[in-house]
């Protein structure tokens, strides 16, 4: 088991949003921010999109972390589909606690599309939790 | 439409691996993210080519298509909000319907990211290459919905971005409304005495363009008046407009000024700064236009003088006027809202609004200006006595790195102190002036000539070193302590003005028009450009544009030719007279739609209708504008996003995890 953790690589999926954060993560890769490799990215047009479901299901197929991000409040592309993942979210976080997976494995943000920096200090600060939680226990061997 | 491909017929992939010279080829080992591409279902070949983008990587998907070998194509390379349209165009002109094709970013969520783990780029990108093999076998042919552009433009803000914008495309035949938030249109051009580096005389060249704006017939101004509202699209904006009451008959008024000489209220004149008065009932300086007249109801005492016959003759004084909205129906929307002066205050080192004789560059250049307060004949505020020596202090509020300053540099500080300085120099040549400098930033044209000639031939002192300590001596003169850098030494000066040159910032109310027109702003508080270089007078919203220092800090010239540049491009979408959006827009499953009304509720555009004959919800696409919101609430899974369907989302989230490589043990 912990050998099996120290050298640990976690798997991210990210569902983020076209005009804010996925442009954000795009700035950063211009920038050239790096950033441990384990984000990958998943677009869909608004925060309004992403469903609690989309969450469950990829880490029913065994991801160790899934990052949801769209616009700040206020900044939505389409005036308020970002409001209405913002009063899901967090509700389904406390759900999946109580459905034994560790809330800890969903990290929700809001990053704009000038915050290159900002999604780079928290995939840096994910990857560091996911570490300390450990593999996701449903991912499927070869 | 290029629709060849029928239901049936079978899915075979091309996958196209960019190396994008060395960008991504410099990191991973492309030719082995082909091959593994060759191993995912429904792929039917993938290549490998230096740039894709080029026109010999577009032939090579071409010929692919037309040998029958391919119908579907993904290319793995950079951002889709970089090059998806340059490859839906290539699919297309082909036969292949343009949204049958996908994009894997491999460069900027994979590459640039980890120049340094070329083993984790890799599996980042060949993740990212089965996401998007699994979401493309899942797309769906769909057709491209034009809107109709209406051939009139909104520009907001008259300042010389906005006023340039107005006069290219009412040149063109486009209806302009300009809507100018002040009583007068000029912007912070008009409060310039002169401009570097050619030193003329701003007004001399402003005013006559203001002029231009004020007779152009297509040119509908609107002054004294603020955007409330946006709604619709590109194409099809619906314009809210807030006429603030003048208080004046702004027909009838003639613009004589007996009312002002008359008027018995006097209080500060923002276009002097502070600096210099106005009456209550005022036009902002003389040569303002429109050249009516406005009572400022906040300062206004109503004892009625104005509106005596004697006065105002033509009797246009309206005590009874109201505020008015006016909607207007426009194509596109060119945001020229300009900047706002750093407030050094917070800076409680230098003393300003503490030491009566530290004043801000905006200041200097109404004290300097021939029309200004003082004549052209600046004087210390505390005594009223031209100062024999000034201090210029440079990068006030801006290249600040400490938490919440502005780290961005303002471009046109340390061109306008050495401007402001020789002014000064050319009239008072035994005055000593001094420029403390981190860097002088002298880029434009003309610039580095002008900067030089101010040290050899005007003797401008030019220390580099920030003041570090500003007090006030018992007269009234400051005295500044500061590093020469150069000289490594510390230095100690008396002085009797210091010129804080202070920054430009975004609007205090930028964040409120970003959110009425939902576009985006920068780390710095400025308006976003869709793309740095390519596209820097576009905003991420179709059909808006942004010219002048609302984008970011600019001098003139660069400001002007922004403004070219937006015209230009509102212009291309007017003159198109039509406009192609992406066809992402949602649609209602008749058979599966409860009419629950859920949907309704959530539509940010009001898009959602309810047949309540059939019982079920019915979405106008020419409204919709494709966020999703309605679909991923959706409890009876009835509603579906074209191009982002449970499907196609699915198909991705299910592909995305590839298994655990089998550890040694067999176990986790």
């Amino acid at each position: 088991m912990a050998k099996v953790k120290e050298d640990f690589d976690p798997y991210i999926l990210g569902i983020c949003c076209n005009w804010c954060t996925y442009a954000g993560a795009d700035q950063a890769g211009t920038s050239r921010m790096q950033r441990p490799a384990n984000l990958r990215i998943l677009r869909v047009m608004c925060g309004g999109r992403m469903e609690p479901l989309m969450v469950i299901q990829a880490l029913k197929n065994g991801a160790d972390g899934v990052l949801v991000s769209h616009c700040h409040v206020g900044d939505c592309h389409y005036v308020e589909g970002n409001l209405k993942t913002f009063r899901k979210m967090p509700l389904f976080i406390k759900m999946l606690e109580q459905f034994g997976v560790n809330p800890k494995r969903v990290k929700y943000t809001q990053v704009s599309a000038s915050e290159g920096a900002e999604l780079t200090e928290i995939v840096k600060e994910f990857v560091k939790e996911l570490k300390e939680i450990g593999p996701n226990p449903l991912r499927m061997e070869e | 439409m290029s629709n060849s491909l029928r239901n049936d017929e079978e899915i075979k992939i091309g996958v196209y691996v960019c190396h994008c010279g060395i960008n991504i080829a410099g990191v991973i080992d492309v030719p082995a993210l082909t091959e593994y591409a060759k191993t995912l279902p429904n792929v039917a070949l993938a290549k490998e080519y230096k740039f894709i983008c080029s026109s010999i990587g577009q032939e090579m998907i071409k010929e692919d298509i037309e040998a029958g070998l391919i119908n579907r194509v993904i290319v793995a390379a950079c951002s889709p909000r970089m090059h998806e349209p340059t490859f839906r165009m290539v699919v297309k002109e082909v036969g292949v319907n343009e949204f049958l094709f996908e994009m894997a970013n491999i460069r900027e969520h994979a590459t640039w990211v980890n120049l340094d783990d070329p083993e984790g780029a890799f599996k980042i990108a060949k993740d990212h290459v089965r996401m998007a093999v699994a979401k493309l076998s899942e797309l769906k042919p769909l057709e491209v919905e034009r809107v109709k552009v209406e051939p009139a433009c909104l520009v907001i803000g008259a300042g010389i971005a906005g006023m340039n914008a107005s006069i290219d495309l009412a040149k063109e035949g486009y209806d302009v409304y300009l809507v100018e938030r002040t009583a007068t249109i000029g912007g912070h051009m008009a409060q310039l005495d002169k401009t570097f580096p050619t030193m003329d005389c701003s007004a001399c060249i402003l005013t006559p363009r203001m002029v231009d704006v004020g007779r152009e017939e297509k040119i509908h101004l609107m002054t004294y008046s603020e955007v409330e509202k946006v709604d619709g699209y590109v194409g099809n904006f619906d314009v809210t407009i807030k006429k603030k009451p003048h208080y004046v008959d702004q027909e009838a008024c003639t613009g004589c000024g007996l009312c002002a000489i008359e008027c018995p209220v006097i209080c500060a004149n923002e276009f002097e700064v502070g600096l210099g008065i106005r009456k209550a009932i005022y036009i902002p300086f003389p040569q303002a236009v429109p050249g009516e007249f406005t009572i400022d109801m906040t300062k206004c005492i109503k004892c009625g003088i104005c509106a005596t016959p004697e006065v105002c003759e033509p009797d246009a004084i309206r005590f009874d006027d109201k505020l008015e909205y006016v909607e207007i129906k426009v194509g596109t929307i060119i945001v020229a809202t300009g900047w706002d002066l750093y407030d050094p205050t917070e800076l409680k080192q230098y003393g300003y609004g503490k030491y009566p004789n530290v004043i801000n560059g905006l200041e200097m250049e109404r004290l300097l200006s021939s029309f200004g307060p003082l004549e052209g004949k600046p004087a210390r505020p505390s005594d009223l006595e031209p100062p024999h020596s000034i201090g210029f202090l440079q990068c006030v509020g801006s290249r600040n790195f400490r938490p919440g300053g502005n780290n961005y540099c303002s471009r046109v500080c340390c061109m306008y102190a050495t401007k402001q300085a020789r002014q000064y120099k050319e009239k008072h040549p035994e005055a000593s002036i001094y420029i403390f400098y981190m860097d002088i930033r002298a880029f434009g044209k003309g610039y580095e000539e002008f900067y030089e000639s101010a040290g050899r031939n005007f003797g401008i002192k030019y220390i580099r070193g920030r003041i570090g300590e500003v007090y006030e001596d018992e007269d009234h003169s400051i005295i500044v302590r500061a590093e020469d850098t150069l000289l490594q030494k510390q230095i100690e000066i008396k002085l009797d003005m210091l010129v804080l040159s202070c920054g430009l910032v975004a609007r205090y109310d930028a964040d409120q028009i970003a959110s009425i027109l939902t576009i985006q702003r920068s780390a710095d508080g400025f308006f976003m450009e869709a793309h740095p270089k390519l596209r820097p007078v576009d905003t991420l919203t179709d059909g808006i544009f942004v010219a002048g220092v609302a984008q970011g800090p600019k001098d003139i010239p660069d400001a002007v030719a922004q403004a070219k540049g937006a015209a230009s491009g509102a212009a291309s979408l007017m003159a198109m007279g039509e406009f192609a959006i992406e066809p992402y827009y949602s649609v209602v499953l008749e058979y599966k739609c409860s009419g629950c009304k859920s949907c309704q509720s959530l539509c940010p555009f009001n898009a959602i209708s309810f047949d309540v004959f059939k019982n079920i919800a019915v979405i106008n696409k020419a409204l919709c504008k494709g966020c999703g919101t309605c679909a991923a609430a959706c409890p009876s899974d009835a509603i579906v996003q074209n191009h982002f369907s449970d499907d196609q989302i699915f198909a991705m989230i299910n592909t995305a995890i590839p298994p655990l490589a089998k550890t040694e043990n067999g176990s986790k």
